[in-house]
């Protein structure tokens, strides 16, 4: 007989989840495994809202199994370690990402790139190898393999930290893989949402010029007064960011846009030998004109997250360079209202759930 | 009031131009398929520039028809200025050389490719890339510094700043030589600028006609495994037996596709009609590269997942600089890379044309123009 939730696993958990395409999050009982020998257990402090859960929420990828428990910008305090465990200890401040499992062995988890990884285990919404699904941290506590827990730099704020763990990563990786981190060059950040103001802060902590791409106007005193931007370009008008001055200027795009979009005038606005790097994962296919491709020697490329030895490079380098995203704190009953909001964009600039205080402890 | 090109210059040429009868059709017409466009080459005199002192003059031997002779011709572009001599995939014999040339003498063996000028002072220019000067200027059909209108290599004479002249390495005879000006350098270039040339890497090359046959030499030259992609199943013997393709894919075959999946570092693909990306970048590894010779008229379908997942990159590049134009010939003249050619008299030109319209050529056409290229009285 199949098991329930509540049974599958021999410690009981306490979550929110949806249960079906309306997207709408609820509580939760489950279960999650015993701390293995190679594995660590965090009471979970703080999680960030990514736009991936909302995506998986609603099945906009069209490969969600309901119920499912979102959550990969995962902030907590070791509670448990395993036998094996040697680089943390109980009361480590600690984060877990978007994967909590890889096959190890292929050619991209040797090279630190386990997001490459042909067999990820995503933190929620995968399958696991005991046959039960992933769930992720809108929830109490979450028992990891060591491999993919993240040490937590002292100086950080748990808060605001949080959405480091995607946001962070997801802009971070690319930057560097794609070159954009030359002091002095110019840089395009489309789209002025979680992941958006944070390529901003690690763009001016590389000497980067930025200018936004936005479609709310709204946004620019923000994005150049507060964010350090130096121009913004409201892209809610093709035929005027056509016209403008930033034609052909910046060496580099990276898109964060979560919609769907055309990529007619962001390759209009890159130099030539120019980068446009799409991070966003809309559930429809983007518009590629090769035309520009092959005149100008342009490329577009993706990126997925990050591995997770970048991903500790990246939170020391937030650390050091005291980075960490604008975050609007809310509590785990407020969550179906922020993610009404993110649907339209109304979030400066990412949620963030007080986890902690919002359950009762573990 | 305009001037004739009987006028504006000294040296007498002669050579095979298109009048723009076609535009007329169009306008008529409003029709652009290529079963009313009829090809219709015809002997023209023209005149071209003294010699200047920078310029380098020869006699035309023999010029490769590349597909973008019949956009031009069709005007596809919006840029044509008629009459058009075509042709920039030139080679020949050197005649004359200005008083301040250096590199050629009377006697040498050069090309001239897609470039007759650029310049000389923008950031492309000075990073040997002049192909991607905002002020590059074609070979043919296009308005030069002094306000004249560039003919090309479909004729027996051409005068050419020195700086847009490369040496025929010995080892290649001018008639392979001439391809390999444009189709040659057009796959050369991305392969090395996209890190395609590592001895091992496994490549993929999307339609084998003039560029991709030339991919496919290239890439083996570089130490590469070839895998071709093509929809024409009758050309799988060739590609194997005589181009040394390890592997030949016929794209409408999933079975043959599914088996390639994942395997491939990067993919030249030549192909300008439109065609599905996703299919070809699911069969490139992760960190593989996708790199478009081709422009298809209309923007193709993206989703963003088949990039993110693998970390892909879908790039372009056009033709190649001089610098590198001159590395290329060296680079075919030491490893034996030569076109598969299809040599042709003058007068075979417009059903020749007509053939490539079909794809009906291995691989290029060159025309002969030392032997056939004589002005009827």
């Amino acid at each position: 007989m199949a098991k329930s939730p509540q049974t599958q696993l021999p410690l009981k958990a306490f979550g929110w989840a949806a249960s079906d395409t309306s997207g709408i999050l609820a509580p939760f009982h489950f279960s999650r495994r015993e701390n293995g020998q190679n594995d660590v257990t965090l009471q979970i402090l703080y999680c960030g809202v990514c736009h991936s859960d909302l995506h998986t929420l609603k099945n906009d990828w069209g490969f969600t199994t309901y119920p499912v428990v979102p959550g990969h910008e995962i902030v907590g305090v070791v509670t448990k370690i395993g036998n094996n465990v040697k680089n943390f200890k109980v009361g480590d401040k600690v984060g877990v990402g978007v994967i909590v499992e890889s096959c190890k062995e292929c050619e991209c988890c040797q090279q630190d790139l386990e997001s490459y990884c042909p067999k990820p285990v995503f933190t929620y919404n995968s399958p696991y190898y005991d046959g039960t699904r992933t769930q992720g941290g809108y929830s109490n506590f979450v028992v990891v393999h060591q491999r993919y827990v993240l040490r937590f730099p002292e100086n950080l704020p748990l808060d605001a930290g949080a959405p480091l763990l995607c946001a962070g990563i997801t802009v971070y990786s690319p930057m560097k893989y794609y070159g954009m981190t030359e002091a002095g060059k110019h840089l395009g950040v489309a789209g002025l949402g979680g992941l958006g103001h944070v390529a901003i802060k690690f763009a001016k902590a590389f000497g980067l010029k930025v200018t936004v791409i936005s479609s709310s106007p709204n946004k620019e005193d923000e994005a150049i007064k507060r964010l350090g931007a130096d121009s913004f370009l409201v892209s809610s008008d093709p035929a005027k960011m056509k016209a403008s001055a930033a034609m052909g200027t910046m060496d580099y795009i990276i898109d964060t846009i979560s919609a769907v979009h055309s990529l007619i005038p962001l390759l209009g606005l890159l130099k030539l030998n120019g980068k446009l790097v799409t991070v966003g994962l809309p559930n429809k296919p983007l518009e590629l004109p090769i035309f520009p491709l092959v005149a100008g020697r342009k490329l577009v490329g993706g990126s997925n997250f990050g591995g997770i030895k970048e991903t500790q490079e990246m939170l020391d380098f937030c650390g050091k360079h005291n980075i960490s995203a604008d975050i609007e704190l809310i509590k785990m009953d407020h969550i179906n209202t922020a993610m009404e909001r993110l649907s339209k964009s109304d979030v400066k600039y990412r949620f963030v759930i007080d986890v902690a205080n919002s359950f009762s402890s573990l | 009031m305009a001037s004739q090109p009987e006028t504006e210059h000294p040296k007498k040429a002669f050579g095979w131009a298109a009048r723009d009868t076609f535009t007329q059709n169009y306008s008529m017409h409003g029709t652009h398929d290529s079963q009313s466009y009829v090809v219709d080459l015809s002997q023209f005199f023209f005149f071209f520039r003294e010699t200047g002192e920078k310029d380098v003059a020869f006699k035309i031997q023999y010029c490769g028809i590349c597909h973008s002779d019949l956009h031009m011709l069709k005007n596809e572009w919006g840029n044509s200025a008629y009459p058009i001599v075509p042709g920039h995939e030139i080679a020949g014999v050197v005649t004359e050389v200005g008083s301040k040339v250096q590199k050629f003498k009377v006697g040498d063996k050069v090309g001239v490719g897609c470039m007759v000028g650029s310049c000389g002072s923008c950031q492309s220019c000075a990073d040997d890339l002049e192909n991607y000067c905002p002020k590059m200027i074609l070979t043919y059909s296009a308005k030069y510094k002094d306000g004249t209108i560039t003919y090309g290599g479909y004729s027996d004479s051409m005068v050419a700043d020195e700086h847009f002249v490369v040496r025929i390495p010995d080892g290649i005879p001018l008639d392979a030589a001439a391809p390999l000006l444009c189709a040659g350098i057009t796959v050369y270039s991305p392969l090395k600028y996209y890190g395609l040339d590592k001895p091992g890497q496994h490549l993929g090359v999307v339609g084998l006609g003039g560029l991709g046959h030339m991919a496919v030499k290239f890439a083996k030259a570089l130490g590469a495994k070839v895998t071709v992609i093509s929809t024409s199943p009758n050309k799988k013997k060739e590609a194997i037996e005589n181009m040394g393709a390890d592997s030949f894919v016929v794209s409408r075959e999933q079975d043959q596709m599914q088996a390639v999946k994942g395997t491939l570092d990067g993919i030249i693909d030549t192909v300008s009609a439109v065609h599905p990306l996703v299919p070809l970048l699911g069969l490139l590894k992760s960190h593989g590269k996708l790199v478009m010779l081709g422009a298809p008229e209309k923007p193709l379908e993206l989703p963003a997942f088949s990039l993110l997942s693998g970390r892909k990159v879908v790039g372009g590049s056009a033709i190649g600089g001089l610098k590198e134009t001159q590395e290329m010939l060296d680079f075919a003249a030491k490893h034996g890379v030569k076109p598969d050619i299809e040599v042709i008299p003058i007068d075979y030109v417009n059903t020749a044309m007509e053939r490539l319209l079909k794809g009906d050529v291995k691989y290029r056409f060159v025309i002969d123009i030392e032997n056939t290229l004589k002005a009827s009285s």
